[in-house]
């Protein structure tokens, strides 16, 4: 049991998709206005993710060498438009934030490494938790930039305002995500990785 | 190999044709209640809103609904787009038969989160200063000379907001005969006299 543990734990720590793999930086500069978006589009790659983990899990066996990454994309694409119809009938709010980067899950480095780097050599099981940690982990790191860039930005969090009037209006723009992204990224290296 | 990819792709297929039409109701649902939030909440309350109208005039297609009481065309809610500084930016427009507007609400908004994003809040000063907008005030935003308080930092934004309101009251006015034509502009950066330039140079 500890061992199916530490491959949950492993996706916040060890392999955290944004501090330590730095992948899927699109998603990660370009919602991260606020912490609700932040957490919103994390928990839309968990889903694809953890899905795709396990389909592709079960598929890797099967398919010959050479189409094996047209096949990945294929299942993946098909979870992100699935993903996206839901949404769109569900949760238009959500929807309507998000927008472009919810199709853009497809080409997410994420996904696409998760799956061949950890999937196809693992049973199904293992892959769902590795895309639970490595989802959890991802979805965390993109809420803590969230929080931090409305903070700074527009004086909230998690949409309630504390304080009045605006922030420093260029955490909400581009260059205030690289800013927030790079000292988190130190902060994170520098103490939490070592324990 | 080949049959493979195949398979693959033929079995997705068919998922993605199931979930489709099982949410194709949902969707549409979904659609139309946003859409009737929004004209509910421009109009006076108490009116008996109409059938979805399209008329085509001052080179722009304008999506309407007419709105009566006791028989008489008392309002409209019509659906302005103009471009913002993230695309287009629509919003719908309830305006009273005299010509002055009820209320604003918006209908989809790609403006920056924390910025231009920030005229999607109800009740901020930016939202309530169009609620009685007559034709005595000007609909531009301060810094062009009219009577329209821009959001802070956003004068891209408020320009397109105010031009979209602009174009449904001038609608409204052609729609009850109040004005001859319609003079509707689309876009927000460009000012309202630079375009007034622009088209007397097609002439």
């Amino acid at each position: 049991m500890g061992k199916k543990l530490s491959l949950i734990t492993d996706g916040f720590i060890k392999n955290n998709p944004t501090f330590v793999l730095v992948l899927g930086m699109c998603p990660t500069l370009a919602t991260t206005t606020s912490a609700i978006n932040g957490l919103e589009m994390g928990l839309a790659t968990l889903f694809v993710l953890v899905l795709s983990n396990m389909a592709i899990s079960l598929l890797a066996p099967i398919v010959p060498d050479k189409v094996h990454i047209p096949v990945y994309i294929v299942v993946i694409a098909t979870f992100v438009t699935v993903l996206q119809l839901v949404m769109q009938a569900f949760t238009p709010g959500a929807y309507a934030t998000l927008g472009l980067f919810i199709p853009l899950i497809v080409v997410n480095c994420i996904v696409l490494g998760r799956a061949e780097a950890f999937a196809n050599k693992h049973n199904v099981w293992e892959s769902a938790l590795d895309g639970i940690g490595v989802g959890l982990g991802f979805t965390l790191s993109l809420t803590v930039i969230g929080l931090v860039r409305e903070v700074l930005g527009s004086g909230a969090a998690f949409g309630w305002k504390f304080m009045p009037g605006d922030g420093v209006l260029a955490f909400v723009m581009a260059p205030g995500a690289f800013l927030v992204l790079g000292y988190l990224m130190v902060i994170f290296n520098k103490y939490l990785k070592k324990s | 190999m080949v049959l493979c990819l195949t398979l693959v792709c033929l079995f997705c297929a068919a998922v993605l044709g199931g979930v489709y039409a099982l949410t194709y109701e949902p969707i549409l649902r979904a659609n139309e209640n946003v859409l009737k939030a929004s004209i509910a909440e421009v109009l006076p309350e108490g009116v008996e809103i109409g059938e979805y109208e399209t008329i085509e005039t001052g080179g722009k297609n304008f999506e309407f609904y007419a709105a009566t009481k006791d028989g008489d065309e008392v309002a409209f809610a019509v659906k302005s787009t103009t471009i913002g500084f993230g695309g287009p930016l629509t919003i719908m427009v309830g305006v009273l038969s005299d010509g002055t507007v009820y209320n604003t609400s918006v209908v989809t908004c790609n403006e920056t989160p924390g910025l231009g994003a920030k005229c999607q809040e109800k009740d901020s000063h930016f939202r309530e200063q169009f609620k009685g907008f007559g034709s005595d005030k000007k609909l531009w935003v301060t810094k062009d000379g009219g009577d329209v308080d821009a959001i802070t930092a956003s004068t891209i934004t408020s320009r397109a907001y105010a031009l979209a309101v602009s174009n449904a009251v001038a609608l409204v006015n052609y729609l009850t005969g109040n004005a001859p034509s319609v003079d509707t502009y689309t876009g927000a950066s460009l000012k309202k006299d630079e375009s007034n330039v622009q088209e007397e140079e097609e002439k």
